[in-house]
């Protein structure tokens, strides 16, 4: 692995992108610690409403005169642990489908791939708030609808995978020497196809807290009075262009966050498609 | 008569991230007008960077140290990048590639590709644009007739794909002599190919070197190729001639301790397969004395320490070994 | 040899790919192998020739079970293991390994060869994870790499090293049978060298028999016990080593070893015996395959597929014309004149 390291340590913007998802990350876990108003999550100060950023409020305060530095930073938790349960949920859903796919052929990959390409051909957020719509606006039918609309994309890569590499030599070495389906599929295959699936994951990540974001904006995600980056976004509307601070660091959280997982997820495709550990 | 090609003491290094990487250390050679000499060497003997090194399109990481490449008495390393691809590459230096399938691009047809390099490279004889055109395209046609390509007319308007091995392999020569050069060079040309297409195209070359009036420059590996084509032969080992001579001369009776064992290793002659021990020096340290020495069975205390220079054999080859000195 | 024979084929044939459309355009499948026959005996080395596309590869993989035949028989030690599901196949020909052309790319590259090796043992049911690591050991020993390769990944190995360790993978699973598909293909001189050695060592040692597919004659005829010269999908000359390459009799017997360059100096000039290239194996014509490119070829031969016959004792040929093929060859006699 030290390889890959090495090569990502060149990529400058790769590695901006790690210092993003690494400093997101201790910012969601300590949260609560970072936060000078961790009780603004919930609380509310009517007496110190919609004050510019100060010393005191480096963001300034919101509609209820809750401090915005501290509920960006507790929003960071709330995001990130959506982003990794619609992924991961995803991936138990589109990898396993993508290895049987790939490797069994016939009508059962014909059926499994047609169904990927009818949801793939959906764009992503009109069938996510479709679902949300009809599950009642809440964080967990939010996830459970970008969850079900995500997963194709990891059936595709791991079906291509899988049926290069069904075909590669060393497959059918082990074949030869009289290894079952099962060993080859998972301890073989799934290792092997696995690089691609972390490079989008990686992005996907990045991707979904942008639509939960929107989901929260549209009001089918987070509801009051979560310390949501895109609810914030949604309250704001009423007191732009006045209170500008209130729409613009909820924003910039987003931004940079989306951007930290993006340039991150760029590197390392650029390191996992030319091969390198086949390089010879 | 001055040698179309003569390269001497040619030294090229490449930096790498371990270190300076001595590939080509002392490379001499010399190719007489209307001659076919063979280049053998095994893998990692700096065969590529030869190439690379004479059409001048070594990678940006390397460096000439010393030498001189002399072609139909200039001398290439002398030559701006400009000069090189206006009045070398192409128009007086052809190329055949390994791999012919490689070598073309797979979305153009092939006869695009081919009046694409006469366009830039092919002398024009007085005439213009669709004149012009049309010449190159009869001078194509009847080059491919010479090479056997079935339908030469319409092969133009085909795409790489559609030919076999065999016939990309004979598109490639005719790219390459599309241009009228004096010299061409071959990097194992016939090794991606059957035995019977190998020895069309084996034939085909010879014949071409006499009809077209070309230098032959061929790169192999191979001692059989060799022993059917070549006129001379020169041996390289860890980026330096060890032995350089008529190939008949040579094949009868190898003077180099490598050249020996090389072809001691060959089917054809092994009596039991015992192979050189050892392996070749690493480019990045390279040992003081003779490097085949570690692996030489005559070695003397005197080989490890200083270059062994350049002798002449009972053959008459060029030996680099202490006991032709 | 007058033993029973450790592996018989029987007219076996060989269908590949192929496709009947179900949303998709049907694709007609290639005969790679047709009726094949042909003895292997304990503890020879018989040597399957032909250039690419000629089937040696199919029949190879046909043999060891990855490939189904389609039609004809295969015995192994007088069993039949023939007309089996792939895995099953495999099941009863373990006593058959195969050693793949690229030995690097038929490892996998995650996982450090010592696993890989291990591997094997593990899927044959030896248990005793000590038991495996000795035996591991023990074996890269056997064939020239130091124990300690184990430790380390496919890439780190030059291609020598590599071909060492296929061979000491499948030499774990003891089989009887080895095929090799070009075991030295892409080496240099001097490796190739301590590979054929290796291959000859391990023979002795481990009493094998071996399968040899190559397109290097040079080898082949230093190598081999018995040659059987394939083309499309046909044994078209069947004999020992020494009658193959001294009286060649099949004319694409003939015109292959002209052309193969050897080093027993002979210039490359003169007409050439072949004309054009292979024909493509899609393409189904009557009569003798060879018809097209035959330099002795009489319009009979359109008519009817020449069977494999004996000419001499243990030296077979499929050609009608064989008896004036044989005497040309005792006068143009390529063979001969270059052993002179």
């Amino acid at each position: 692995m030290s390889p890959i390291l090495r090569k990502l340590s060149r990529d400058l913007p790769a590695m901006l992108g790690l210092g993003i998802v690494l400093f997101v990350l201790v910012i969601a876990i300590f949260g609560p610690m970072l936060a000078p108003y961790p009780e603004d999550a919930a609380a509310s100060h009517l007496t110190r409403r919609l004050k510019p950023p100060s010393a005191a409020f480096p963001f300034g305060t919101d509609n209820l005169g809750r401090d915005i530095f501290s509920r960006v930073i507790l929003g960071a938790r709330g995001a990130l642990s959506i982003a990794l349960t619609v992924v991961s949920t995803a991936m138990l859903i589109g990898v396993p489908l993508g290895l049987i796919a790939g490797y069994r052929g016939g009508w059962v990959s014909e059926g499994i791939m047609r169904v990927t390409d009818v949801v793939l051909a959906i764009p992503q957020l009109v069938l996510a708030l479709a679902l949300a719509q009809l599950m009642s606006p809440s964080l967990e039918s939010a996830m459970l609808a970008l969850s079900l609309t995500y997963w194709p994309y990891f059936t595709r890569i791991v079906y291509a995978e899988t049926r290069r590499l069904s075909a590669s030599l060393f497959v059918d070495a082990l074949r030869g020497i009289g290894a079952g389906s099962g060993r080859i599929v998972f301890l073989h295959i799934l290792p092997n196809a696995l690089s691609p699936v972390i490079v989008r994951a990686t992005i996907g990540l990045g991707f979904t807290i942008l639509v939960a974001a929107v989901l929260g904006f549209l009001g089918m995600g987070a509801t009051p009075p979560a310390p949501d980056w895109g609810l914030a976004i949604a309250e704001s509307r009423t007191y732009l262009p006045r209170a500008w601070w209130y729409a613009t660091f909820p924003g910039l959280a987003i931004l940079i966050t989306v951007m930290g997982f993006n340039l991150l997820g760029d590197g390392l495709r650029d390191i996992v498609d030319p091969r390198i550990r086949r390089s010879r | 008569m001055i040698p179309v090609l003569s390269v001497r003491g040619l030294k090229v290094s490449i930096r790498t991230d371990e270190g300076n990487a001595e590939i080509l250390d002392d490379i001499g050679l010399t190719l007489e007008r209307g001659r076919i000499l063979g280049v053998v060497g095994e893998s990692g003997c700096g065969k590529s960077t030869l190439i690379r090194s004479i059409m001048g399109i070594l990678p940006r990481a390397a460096t000439v140290d010393a030498g001189e490449i002399w072609f139909e008495g200039e001398n290439l390393l002398a030559f701006s990048e400009a000069e090189l691809n206006d009045g070398v590459r192409s128009s007086r230096v052809g190329f055949i590639p390994q791999d012919p399938l490689l070598a073309l691009n797979p979305v153009f047809k092939v006869g695009a590709q081919m009046l694409e390099i006469m366009r830039w490279h092919a002398p024009d004889n007085g005439l213009r644009g669709a004149a012009r055109r049309r010449a190159h395209v009869e001078r194509l046609v009847s080059l491919l007739k010479r090479m056997q390509v079935p339908d030469p007319e319409t092969a133009l308007e085909r795409y790489p794909h559609q030919f076999s091995g065999g016939q990309r392999q004979r598109l490639l020569i005719a790219a390459a002599l599309a241009c009228a050069p004096g010299l061409v060079i071959a990097d194992e040309p016939t090794t991606a190919l059957d035995v019977t297409t190998q020895h069309q195209i084996l034939l085909l070359l010879r014949e071409l070197v006499a009809e077209f009036g070309i230098s032959l420059l061929f790169v192999t590996h191979d001692f059989g190729v060799v022993a059917e084509l070549c006129d001379d032969l020169c041996v390289i080992y860890a980026g330096q001639t060890v032995e350089a001579g008529a190939v008949q001369a040579i094949l009868d009776a190898p003077s180099h301790p490598y050249t020996r064992a090389l072809l001691a290793c060959h089917p054809d002659r092994a009596t039991t397969f015992l192979g050189i021990p050892g392996s070749v020096p690493s480019p990045l340290a390279r040992p003081p004395g003779c490097l085949f020495a570690p692996r030489c069975i005559d070695a003397q205390a005197l080989c490890l320490t200083g270059r062994p220079p350049q002798g002449q054999a009972r053959s008459g080859a060029e030996v680099r070994c202490v006991k032709f000195a | 040899m007058t033993a029973d024979p450790l592996l018989t084929l029987r007219d076996v044939s060989v269908r590949l790919g192929g496709r009947k459309g179900f949303l998709q355009r049907t694709i007609l499948p290639v005969q790679a192998v047709k009726q094949v026959s042909l003895d292997l005996h304990s503890g020879e080395i018989l040597s399957l020739v032909g250039e690419s596309g000629c089937g040696k590869t199919t029949l190879g993989r046909t043999i060891l079970g990855l490939q189904r035949e389609s039609e004809g028989e295969i015995l192994l030690e007088g069993r039949r293991v023939s007309g089996l599901a792939p895995e099953a196949a495999r099941r009863a020909r373990s006593i058959v390994q195969y050693s793949h052309q690229d030995a690097g790319a038929a490892l996998d590259p995650w996982w450090s060869i010592g696993r890989t090796l291990e591997e094997g043992l593990k899927i044959h049911g030896v248990r005793n994870a000590s038991e495996r690591h000795d035996r591991v050991a023990a074996m890269l020993q056997a064939v020239g790499l130091d124990p300690t390769s184990a430790r380390r990944y496919p890439h780190e190995f030059s291609g020598g090293q590599l071909r060492r360790l296929a061979l000491a993978r499948v030499l774990l699973l003891k089989p009887r049978v080895l095929i090799l598909d070009e075991p030295t293909s892409g080496l240099d001189m001097s490796v190739q060298a301590t590979v054929l050695n290796l291959l000859l060592e391990l023979r002795e040692r481990f009493s094998l028999t071996y399968l040899f597919i190559s397109h290097d004659l040079s080898v082949v005829e230093r190598l081999s016990d018995r040659v059987a010269i394939m083309y499309l999908g046909r044994i078209v000359e069947l004999g020992t080593a020494k009658t193959v390459f001294g009286q060649p009799t099949h004319p694409y017997t003939r015109t292959l070893l002209a052309a193969a360059p050897r080093l027993t100096g002979r210039r490359a000039s003169g007409p050439s015996l072949v004309r054009g290239d292979p024909p493509n194996p899609r393409l189904i014509l009557p009569g003798c395959s060879f018809f097209d490119r035959c330099p002795i070829a009489e319009p009979a031969c359109r008519q009817s597929t020449p069977k494999l016959q004996p000419v001499a004792g243990d030296h077979d040929v499929a050609c009608h014309r064989a008896e004036m093929a044989g005497e040309e060859g005792q006068t143009a006699s390529i063979g001969a004149k270059r052993r002179a």
